[in-house]
């Protein structure tokens, strides 16, 4: 049998075509992104970016009552967007097995909450399994396909980032022959969820979770290992990991599936053990259905609700270790940063120079809170920014109303963001949106959206044009900008700041890190001259990381900038700061 | 092989093939026989932020991150990563660093200074360190962004692994065009003056 290491992540990928899968289709989010960047590499399944989290589970939907197997896949907040389908989905169930990938951020590495999505497989009432490495999250992923037609519910599959992005030793098989040809079915009492038929559905839903439990007791994924006995600790994922590392002799029930919870193994377990623990990252999830059951039970009074664990913090709960050290001495950060030529710097630095009142929105762009260029005042979810600009326009007084701008990139603005602009002149909001149109979905690592011309199979496709879709939501004033003419973009954002109507601005350069050839094309390097650099630091107020102060040497001469070549991408925008023609293309 | 779990912390700056060199150490460790986990963050990291990778292998391993101060051999690409890492690493632990400074946001704009005197506090706390001129090695093999390479080669001395496995695992990692470059790197590196003490 051959072996690879493997990410969690693009073992799922692997465990869906192993399953069988024909359709993989999600929106892309930290840290669930990779799994359909590698779906895409099986030409068995058929792998597409949404819009969003709703569209991409309705896709999936679609495919499994079309009779195919189905994956559908998102980060933890990507679930709220979706809870919508998700909710009845699970009163209808499936065609084809459908498996509902969350993949949950505890720490928020890369997020803007640290939700615990096991939540949602007990609000929605549909099984969730919970793979502890990469290897599991293969089988788990087959093992979800198997079960979502067994028991004719979609099934929850949560990662978490140190699953998703971990690697470790999985061993590949074969994929799957002999599933059912899809085909149209027309079942309409199950699948229109019209009231009467949905009454007759919730009690099948409530009957199944209870099967499921029952069931449970006898998965081999939900697995009894007696240690010492006077410790018996019940976790899942990869908090089982850290248990066996930190306490190694302690007695484990390692749930596969968390919900519904095995019951009856639990029961056994803890009659087995002396003392009872759960070890779980972030809500009492198990813990409060343990005690629910009767059954005494220590877990959050040891461990915290707060961030993730590691194996240092279990032992100190336990007090097995001391409390680290607070660290002694304060280094200086090295916190992430807009790269070199990011079209998103000139725009921020416009709007702090004309103390603009930013919502903003989730991407690259929320770096422009950082300092120097300090612009951005909310952020709240994907989406959120526009309907947020004309709800503070709803509040303050006209002078300040001026001042507020919300800014959203492309993807971000097609993913929830135009219902916002629809709501903006239908109700005649008088605030400016910047849509950052750079043509890719930057922050999770470049993916192709509807508005770059290419989809997830790389085939060719139609951009959209988004000075037209906003001319036919109504907006009167659209403006395109080159967001690297400094002057230019702070004309019109003043202009349209001011006019007590619905704007839109629209820049108009691609991200740097766009691949694709003749998208982003580098300029000639700039460089500083020294005789005629003052040391005025003005061209540090754009925070571009080519571009170092170095301090006076030796005898009290000034400071002076330098442009590091192999980072500056020629974007001009520095050299319109210098009052002293100091900087210039090299050519 | 012995039971117990080698651990392995790989630090520096978002951009510097710490990812790739982690790769091919843990591909080496898989050919010669172990179990092995690998973790790192993507995600915001990725735009210039600090990058720690973790990579732990022995007959069994559970946890994919390092436990806090079980960390054998520390390997910083970049001198301030390397001095932030410090107290990961277990007492009497090993640390091979890069001898190169990248200044971060809050240094480029002349807010903060960039910390002195690192290697000699580096020294002080962990006096079994190597210090090693990456970029001036890779240049040597053919390449200035090889430095990761080199370093990893420095880390193979330290590491119960046949050259074969790392030979095996270049070549399986590398794209083809850089791999002689590469294999340079690394031997440069593994030739350096640095034994167990």
């Amino acid at each position: 049998m051959k072996k690879e290491i493997l990410s969690g992540n693009e073992a799922i990928a692997r465990g869906a075509y192993e399953a069988g899968c024909r359709v993989a289709c999600a929106y892309p989010g930290t840290p669930s992104t990779e799994i359909l960047e590698n779906t895409v590499n099986y030409k068995e399944i058929d792998s597409s970016w949404a819009p969003n989290e709703k569209v991409a589970l309705e896709v999936a939907i679609g495919a499994s009552f079309g009779g195919g197997r189905a994956l559908c896949t998102m980060k933890h907040v990507g679930v709220n967007v979706a809870a919508d389908p998700l909710f009845t989905l699970s009163y209808t169930g499936v065609g084809g097995g459908l498996v509902l990938v969350t993949a949950d951020d505890p720490e928020m590495h890369s997020s803007q909450n640290e939700q615990d999505n096991r939540n949602y497989a007990k609000f929605a009432k549909v099984p969730m399994l919970e793979p502890a490495d990469s290897q599991e999250c293969k089988e788990f992923t087959r093992l979800a396909f198997e079960l979502s037609e067994q028991y004719d519910t979609p099934v929850m599959l949560r990662t978490t980032t140190r699953i998703s992005h971990s690697k470790s030793i999985v061993t590949l098989g074969e994929r799957l022959s002999g599933l059912a040809e899809p085909k149209l079915i027309r079942n309409a009492a199950k699948l229109v969820m019209l009231p009467g038929n949905a009454r007759v559905r919730h009690p099948l839903v409530e009957e199944r979770i209870e099967k499921m439990s029952e069931a449970g007791a006898t998965m081999a994924i939900n697995r009894v290992e007696l240690r010492d006995t006077s410790i018996g600790i019940i976790t899942s994922g990869v908090c089982y990991q850290y248990v066996r590392e930190a306490i190694p002799d302690a007695s484990t029930l390692k749930l596969g599936m968390v919900h519904p919870l095995p019951k009856a193994l639990i029961r056994e377990f803890a009659a087995q053990v002396d003392k009872l623990y759960v070890v779980e990252e972030l809500d009492p999830f198990i813990e409060e259905q343990v005690r629910a059951m009767g059954i005494a039970v220590t877990g959050k009074e040891l461990i915290s609700l707060c961030g993730e664990l590691t194996p240092g913090r279990i032992r100190t709960a336990f007090g097995l270790q001391p409390p680290p050290a607070a660290p002694g001495e304060k280094l200086p950060g090295r916190p992430p940063n807009m790269c070199p030529g990011c079209p998103h710097r000139g725009v921020f630095f416009a709007l702090n120079q004309l103390k603009a009142y930013v919502t903003g929105d989730i991407g690259c762009y929320t770096l422009g809170f950082m300092p120097p260029l300090s612009s951005m005042d909310t952020c709240i979810c994907m989406g959120a920014s526009i309907g947020m600009a004309t709800g503070v326009g709803k509040v303050v007084s006209t002078e300040e109303k001026k001042k507020v701008v919300a800014v959203i990139g492309d993807s971000t603005f097609l993913h929830t963001g135009i219902n916002g602009l629809m709501d903006m002149v239908y109700n005649n909001s008088p605030s400016t949106v910047v849509i950052l149109d750079n043509r890719i979905t930057a922050m999770t690592g470049r993916q192709d959206n509807p508005a770059s011309g290419f989809t997830l199979m790389d085939a060719p496709s139609h951009r959209i044009d988004f000075p037209l879709l906003c001319k036919s939501l109504g907006v009167k004033h659209i403006r395109v900008i080159n967001p690297f003419d400094l002057e230019q973009t702070k004309n019109v954002l003043r202009e349209e700041m001011d006019r007590p109507e619905t704007s839109v601005v629209i820049t108009d350069k691609p991200c740097v890190l766009v691949k694709r050839e003749g998208v982003f094309q580098k300029g000639p390097v700039y460089t500083v001259e020294v005789e005629k650099c003052t040391g005025c630091r003005a061209c540090l107020k754009i925070g571009c990381p080519a571009i170092e102060w170095r301090p006076a040497g030796d005898g009290g001469k000034k400071g002076k900038a330098f442009i590091d070549p192999l980072l500056c991408t020629g974007c001009d925008v520095c050299r319109q700061l210098c009052k002293f023609e100091a900087i210039g293309s090299a050519k | 092989m012995s039971d117990r779990v080698t651990n392995i912390l790989l630090v520096g700056v978002g951009g510097q093939g710490i990812l790739l060199a982690a790769e091919i150490l843990s591909e080496a460790v898989l050919l010669a026989g172990f179990d092995v986990k690998k973790s790192e963050i993507h995600g915001m990291s990725q735009r210039g932020g600090s990058v720690v990778s973790h990579v732990r292998y022995g007959t069994e391993v559970f946890s994919p991150i390092v436990p806090e101060g079980e960390g054998d051999i520390l390997f910083g690409f970049e001198l301030m990563e390397t001095y932030r890492s410090l107290s990961l690493l277990r007492q009497g632990g090993a640390v091979v660093a890069n001898d190169l400074r990248i200044a971060p946001p809050s240094v480029l704009m002349g807010q903060e200074t960039y910390p002195e005197g690192l290697v000699e506090r580096i020294r002080e706390r962990f006096p079994d360190f190597l210090l090693l001129d990456g970029q001036k090695l890779a240049c040597e093999a053919g390449n200035s962004r090889a430095a990761n390479t080199v370093l990893l080669g420095a880390v193979s001395r330290r590491l119960d692994i046949d050259e074969q496995f790392w030979q095996q695992a270049l070549e399986k990692m590398v794209p083809k065009k850089a791999l002689e470059v590469n294999k340079k790197a690394f031997m440069l590196g593994r030739s350096s003056d640095w034994n167990a003490p």
